[in-house]
């Protein structure tokens, strides 16, 4: 992973103290709520339903062992609410619950101390006091942690497909170039008050496990038949509440233009994205209302950038070298720890199937721990278990691992002799579900226990599915299925993308669900990005539960032999599943007898 | 960078020829249009402190358009701000009402370096290390 120079480490520290100084001057009554609002979210703290959320940058995922256990310290240290805060909350998350009587799921109590995994590679905190906030980020500083520009109208923290340069099918690792990128996004003095958040995604593979299509600015990189390398880029994909893939600008921008030509895109964005309305202010809406006019506007500016100001950030083999050396190569040893597996066993055999994929260099794997487990919500890590994968990135993966965005936890470097020794490991601390890629590996947002923009919970949802869906061989015979839940349009949970999709809404203070069918975010198995489509008027949560095994026993009953859910799908058309989904509404007239659930 | 209290007295009017520029101007149209001929300030207008749109046209001014006047920034100015204002090509900014420009110096000390480069250094930090290391 990337090692900081001297000046990104001052840099970071010196970000921290500026916060530290905003804060002050906030408490002081110097700056107003709505002052302190984009300097905060620009740090990554957010206020949310019952308390701050701090969201904690990991770019491309990448984290060390020293840095895991200083996120389990503000796990136990920090993210801890006061009780009668916690009481509130919890007492107002029950009345919610009472509002929806006969409609909706046992929900999980509220739960605190632990550090949250999201799509986009962060780790989220919901209980630190924003009176903690400047000693937390002094915190994160000292193992060159921080959450610079991971909110605010600004550019986003960048994300890479979690595989980046080690993945059997690379073309080019893009860390070097996202590093580049995000060191000449941070703190921008021309692009830090943007009409809307900016997110730009770098694929270095064949396949694209970035969802690139859906991102502000997704880069492919390419490499052309003189081995020269560039960047396909796509710009005005994004997700919210007008779903829309890139498009192509360029099919071949050679690397040494990326930032210049980033530049001339985020320029003409700055200058005309709509600034009237939040809903229509991603560069999407200008893209797809400018259309050829906004690329020829793009050309337009980046050639006066290169013309005229002399491409001041064209990026040189030398600084190029220079980051990709400090994408250091760690050291590779293999445990050589006892193991007592059975290598025949169907747990460990499916475990092998599904958790462990190919290696760049020979002898070594990648094993996913999955963050998707009865009794904890999706990529949830408390304090003892963000140490124990600290221990075990150690033992195992040279102290690195990699956040991914189905909000699971990868080691990179993991030797092929190793894997029973660490399945063991991993099943004792209950991370060895076999079930990467299934119906359970489900990516879900916060939702309505802690984000105060949505308008449904999730967690409880997820809980229903993950506890319904526990029989393994049920699981693999249903082959891979993506499943996104979001809690509000925001899209936070990449509903939009799932083969089966999840929305929550608000409809006069009840929570109802929309499903979705047929979403992709772009990889091999999901085919080219696209939006799913609804199937009907949306559900209660009670009855979603048995709309997904609808869907998924209508799959099972037209499938071809060996078909995947996704291809059935999109052979069979939508309507015998949506047929399937609606026949499972409950009749609404005798609310009270349904009350099993409260 | 001239920073200037709401309440300090206005500059008598005559003192520098001064256009005004809403910040949706296209600023290539009024380049060719001839109507910064002569000028000696220009004032950019932020209506709110989050529309961060005359960063762009301070910056196209002065690297692209060449302006050597004066460009001040206007509006809802707030002091943690105007570190970007400077960086993006601002020279002077009359803070909006009840800012305090006490707590506005000691914004423009803390950083001793950027990542990109700007007005001032149009060299990203990788340049200057390198030219430095050549030297």
């Amino acid at each position: 992973m990337y090692q900081y120079t001297d000046f990104d480490k001052q840099f970071v520290k010196l970000r921290a103290q500026q916060f530290r100084d905003q804060l002050e001057r906030w408490e002081r009554g110097e700056l107003t709520d709505e002052q302190l609002l984009p300097l905060r979210l620009q740090n990554g703290w957010y206020i949310q339903r019952y308390a701050p959320m701090a969201r904690i940058a990991v770019p491309y995922g990448e984290i060390s062992s020293t840095q895991l256990r200083t996120l389990a310290r503000i796990a136990r240290e920090f993210d801890k609410p006061a009780p009668e805060l916690l009481a509130h909350a919890q007492a107002t998350q029950d009345a919610l619950q009472d509002a929806q009587p006969g409609a909706t799921l046992p929900a999980p109590p509220l739960r605190y101390g632990y550090g949250h995994f999201t799509t986009r590679t962060n780790c989220q905190f919901n209980w630190i006091p924003l009176s903690r906030a400047a000693d937390v980020m002094d915190l994160l500083a000292s193992v060159g942690m921080h959450g610079i520009q991971t909110s605010g109208n600004d550019i986003r923290n960048i994300t890479c497909d979690a595989l980046e340069g080690i993945a059997a099918d690379s073309i080019v690792d893009c860390r070097p170039f996202a590093e580049i990128t995000r060191q000449w996004s941070s703190l921008h003095p021309e692009f830090s008050y943007l009409p809307r958040k900016f997110k730009i995604a770098f694929n270095g593979a064949e396949e694209d496990r970035a969802a690139i299509g859906w991102y502000d600015i997704g880069l492919q990189a390419r490499r052309a038949d003189d081995g020269s390398v560039g960047f396909t880029m796509k710009v005005g994909g994004g997700m919210g509440r007008t779903p829309i893939i890139g498009s192509v600008v360029r099919e071949f921008l050679p690397w040494d233009q990326l930032l210049n030509y980033i530049e001339a895109v985020v320029r003409t964005y700055n200058s005309y994205g709509r600034r009237d309305n939040k809903w229509k202010a991603r560069i999407k809406i200008l893209v797809k209302s400018e259309g050829q006019k906004f690329i020829d506007a793009v050309e337009k500016e980046y050639k006066a950038i290169v013309e005229l100001d002399g491409a001041p950030h064209t990026i040189t083999q030398a600084e190029l070298d220079r980051v990709s050396s400090h994408f250091v190569l760690p050291e590779l040893k293999a445990a050589n720890l006892p193991a007592k597996v059975s290598p025949q066993g169907q747990l460990y055999q499916r475990w092998l199937q599904q958790n462990v994929r190919g290696h760049k260099l020979p002898g070594l794997k990648t094993v996913t721990l999955s963050f998707k487990r009865p009794g904890f919500n999706t990529g949830d890590a408390d304090a003892d278990t963000l140490n124990a994968l600290a221990q075990l990135a150690e033992q195992f993966s040279a102290a690195e691992a990699r956040l991914t965005h189905e909000q699971n936890l990868m080691l990179p470097w993991v030797h092929e002799s190793d894997l029973p020794a660490l399945y063991e490991a991993a099943r004792a601390l209950g991370l060895a579900q076999p079930n990467i890629g299934l119906l359970t590996d489900m990516i879900i947002c916060p939702g309505g226990d802690f984000c105060s923009l949505a308008n449904a919970r999730s967690l409880h949802i997820g809980a229903a599915i993950t506890e319904r869906y526990q029989d393994l061989d049920e699981l693999f015979d249903l082959g891979p299925i993506d499943l996104h839940m979001s809690g509000c349009i925001n899209s936070c949970g990449h509903h939009h993308s799932g083969h089966i999709g999840i929305l929550g809404v608000d409809k006069d203070g009840k929570e109802w669900y929309q499903i979705t069918l047929g979403g992709s975010d772009g990889t091999d198995l999901s085919g080219p990005a696209i939006g799913g489509k609804v199937v009907g008027p949306s559900f209660t949560a009670a009855e979603v539960p048995d709309v997904i095994e609808a869907l998924l026993g209508t799959f099972r009953e037209l499938r071809r032999p060996g078909e995947l859910f996704i291809d059935a799908l999109r052979r069979i058309g939508h309507d015998p599943f949506k047929q399937a989904a609606n026949s499972m509404r409950r009749p609404k007239a005798d609310e009270a007898t349904l009350t099993e659930h409260d | 960078m001239k920073i200037i209290a709401y309440s300090a007295a206005p500059e008598s009017a005559n003192a520098l020829k001064t256009l005004q520029v809403s910040n949706d101007t296209e600023l290539a149209t009024l380049v060719a249009s001839g109507a910064l001929d002569g000028v000696q300030r220009v004032e950019l207008h932020f209506p709110k402190f989050t529309d961060g749109r005359a960063y762009s046209q301070a910056l196209l001014l002065r690297r692209r358009y060449h302006f050597s006047g004066d460009i001040r920034a206007t509006g809802d100015v707030l002091i943690d701000q105007l570190v970007h204002m400077h960086r993006s090509g601002f020279s002077s900014a009359v803070l909006a009402e009840g800012v305090d420009a006490a707590a506005a110096e000691r914004q423009f000390a803390r950083f001793s370096a950027f990542y990109q480069g700007d007005v001032h250094e149009p060299r990203p930090l990788f340049a200057r290390e390198a030219a430095l290391e050549a030297a």
